[in-house]
């Protein structure tokens, strides 16, 4: 092993991607337009649906009601149907998601201290949305409900209330108090993105000094393929970890994801993270025939698993167990985790150590995979 | 120390069905300038890299400089130089920055590299591109090039795989006086070559044919060991005179070179016979010659090289 070979190739490496335009753009553009667009693009917030309203009451009380479900933000009334012909139409045609029925003796039964049924129609085509949609709408609706209870104590002279329920649920979500869904998807997004472009990055590193034939010149001098490896490793490492730092600002900037724990902890977890990824592409780069095959490959290997496995969006805890086992072997599914432990929660190497470890050994496993696969002939 | 450079001894390479190299045994003298002749496929660019050290053979044996070249390659390989037959340089890098990392790579140290990028710089005059990327040189200063980066580490053992191929005529005469320099200091110069006034240029020459060996020897002892005699013939129209030359009992082959023809006779006495089959033609010149390399090639090519 001998540091002058390695630093040559890494020298080398430089100047050939300093003098490549192409390579600089794919560095810079490539990730902030996929963190923009995919940022903009992913939203699982569920935020002004629009309702259509019913009121067969036309009464003080059902306007109320109609008026908390406007200032929640989470609906917009957009029509008040005046027959049920109205309301198929309108759910038929997609105009509105959602259509609360008001009947006409709500008013009075309220008066009477008895329970006023109401309707919720959901178009529940769209499941997620329909069920967070549905639940917004509930807990609405039992607010209200307790308001009317609240009231009617108030009035028939009593400081307790005489309805309403024994037991309260105050239920208060930590560390993304709002449900913002950027909050969840961003620092997922960061992992996906440094690994697509990580991977592309290296994956042509190896094969292109086949096709262009400078390979024999380096097969016949006493160059080592670790060596080898290394210096062409070392590079993209340092460009990666830009690219961490532009994917990281954008979030901040354009997405005010909070970044509540250690700035360090993320920068050198995310620089283990890379390195497992260009050891991937640095993998493909030596068994790949050719250029246009190893950046291909490097897509389809990293985009389709990171995406649907790692827990970016759909939670792994819901996979069947054989995938689970699966999701364990791809880094980005280590690296959001300890992103979101980070990120949201404050998390320290105390807590984060496992996946920080996992993501240290698949790495070292890329880089020495890549020298062994690294064929020392033509 | 052995005065033997090279040794191969049975070489063979094989792709599956396709014999690439059938079982090739040279030995080549430490300081001779050796070259490999023949035509496309026979084997040459196969047994180049063999020796570099950056193919596997399929059977067979190959020490340089007393080393095995498929087990004691990492020590080989810094005594070594091979210069490849496609253009292996790093075009986006410049002159300079490819001779000082082919020389790194070898661990030339610091000051020797400096001394000798100067000097290669220098002799292959290179000096004013300096800092061109290598991409925008021209054929003939790419080779040199290479061939500069090859040298940089001083290799005891030069390999060249067509060296001049594709170059122009100035550039080919320059590359020549640097080789012959470096066999002045001793360098043993191994090259393939599809040019025959090349060939003539070297000590000895082996003629490869579908991989193997056909023959072997000094140019001199080459021509000489061709059966027959040579006769050259100019007449007019030419096609028409090789078409009936071809067809004479006593001619086995006859070759056009530009508007000269070559005739290979079996027997000299032939010659009459030859004047007479050309009547009615007009007939400019006919003489004896002694064979070159190049009737030597064809005759090897005719499937009757040897002598």
């Amino acid at each position: 092993m001998m540091l002058l070979r390695t630093w040559m190739i890494m020298w080398k490496e430089f100047r050939q991607i300093a003098r490549d335009p192409r390579m600089l753009a794919v560095v810079v553009a490539l990730p902030t337009f996929m963190i923009l667009l995919y940022g903009y693009a992913i939203n699982l917030d569920v935020r002004a649906v629009r309702m259509a309203v019913y009121d067969q009451s036309r009464s003080p009380q059902s306007r109320e009601l109609v008026n908390a479900f406007a200032r929640s933000g989470y609906f917009r009334v957009i029509a008040y149907p005046g027959n049920d012909r109205e309301v198929t139409a309108l759910l038929d045609g997609g105009r509105a998601r959602m259509v609360l029925i008001i009947p006409a003796r709500f008013a009075r039964r309220l008066a009477d201290g008895e329970t006023a049924p109401v309707q919720v129609l959901m178009d529940g085509a769209d499941s997620t949305t329909a069920s967070t949609a549905l639940g917004y709408a509930a807990d609405i609706l039992q607010q209200y409900s307790s308001h009317v209870a609240l009231e009617a104590a108030r009035r028939a002279g009593l400081t307790a209330p005489a309805t309403g329920q024994p037991v309260e649920n105050r239920a208060r979500y930590w560390y993304n108090p709002e449900l913002r869904s950027n909050h969840f998807t961003i620092p997922g997004l960061i992992a996906v993105i440094l690994m697509m472009l990580a991977a592309l990055l290296t994956s042509v590193t190896v094969v292109r000094e086949r096709e262009r034939g400078t390979i024999e010149g380096l097969l016949a001098s006493p160059v080592r393929p670790l060596e080898l490896m290394l210096g062409k490793l070392a590079p993209y490492v340092l460009i990666a970890f830009g690219d961490v730092l532009l994917v990281m600002a954008v979030s901040a900037v354009v997405f005010h994801v909070p970044l509540v724990g250690s700035p360090a902890l993320v920068l050198a977890l995310a620089g283990i993270f890379v390195i497992a990824a260009l050891g991937i592409g640095l993998l493909i780069s030596t068994v790949a025939p050719t250029q246009q095959v190893a950046m291909v490959a490097a897509v389809m290997a990293t985009q389709l698993p990171t995406v649907l496995l790692s827990g970016f969006i759909f939670p792994i805890s819901s996979m069947p167990q054989a995938v689970q086992l699966l999701t364990a072997l791809i880094p980005a599914t280590h690296f959001i985790r300890i992103l979101r432990g980070i990120f949201l929660k404050g998390n320290t190497l105390a807590i984060l150590w496992q996946p920080a470890l996992v993501l240290a050994v698949i790495a070292v496993a890329m880089v020495l995979l890549s020298a062994n696969r690294f064929r020392r002939t033509l | 120390m052995t005065d033997i450079a090279i040794e191969i001894q049975g070489l063979r390479k094989t792709y599956g069905e396709l014999v690439a190299l059938a079982g090739l045994s040279l030995a080549v003298a430490r300081g001779e300038v050796f070259a490999l002749l023949g035509p496309d496929g026979a084997g040459k660019t196969t047994t180049m890299r063999l020796l570099a050290g950056i193919l596997a053979p399929s059977g067979g044996s190959a020490r340089v400089l007393g080393l095995d070249v498929f087990r004691q390659a990492e020590g080989l390989k810094r005594r070594i130089g091979y210069m490849p037959q496609r253009f292996a340089l790093y075009g986006d890098l410049t002159v300079a920055e490819n001779l000082r990392f082919f020389a790194s790579i070898y661990g030339v140290p610091r000051a020797e590299r400096l001394a000798r990028e100067a000097e290669l710089l220098e002799f292959s005059r290179l000096g004013p591109f300096r800092d061109r990327l290598a991409m925008y040189l021209s054929g003939g200063m790419k080779q040199k090039l290479a061939l500069a980066c090859t040298l940089m580490h001083s290799p005891e053992v030069l390999f060249l795989d067509e060296p001049t191929a594709g170059v122009d005529p100035v550039s080919r005469r320059e590359f020549w006086r640097i080789l012959y320099r470096l066999a002045g200091q001793g360098v043993t110069l191994f090259l393939s070559t599809p040019y025959m006034d090349e060939a003539e240029r070297c000590a000895r020459v082996a003629m490869l044919d579908r991989g193997g060996l056909a023959l072997c020897g000094t140019p001199g002892e080459l021509k000489a060991g061709l059966r027959g005699a040579i006769l050259e013939v100019i007449a007019e129209p030419p096609r028409e005179a090789k078409a009936r030359l071809a067809a004479l009992p006593g001619v086995r082959d006859v070759h056009i070179f530009g508007e000269r023809l070559h005739v290979w006779l079996e027997t000299p006495d032939a010659e009459a016979t030859v004047a007479a089959a050309l009547d009615g033609l007009t007939l400019i010149a006919l003489r004896r010659i002694a064979p070159g390399l190049e009737d030597v090639f064809n005759a090897l090519a005719a499937g009757e090289g040897e002598a």
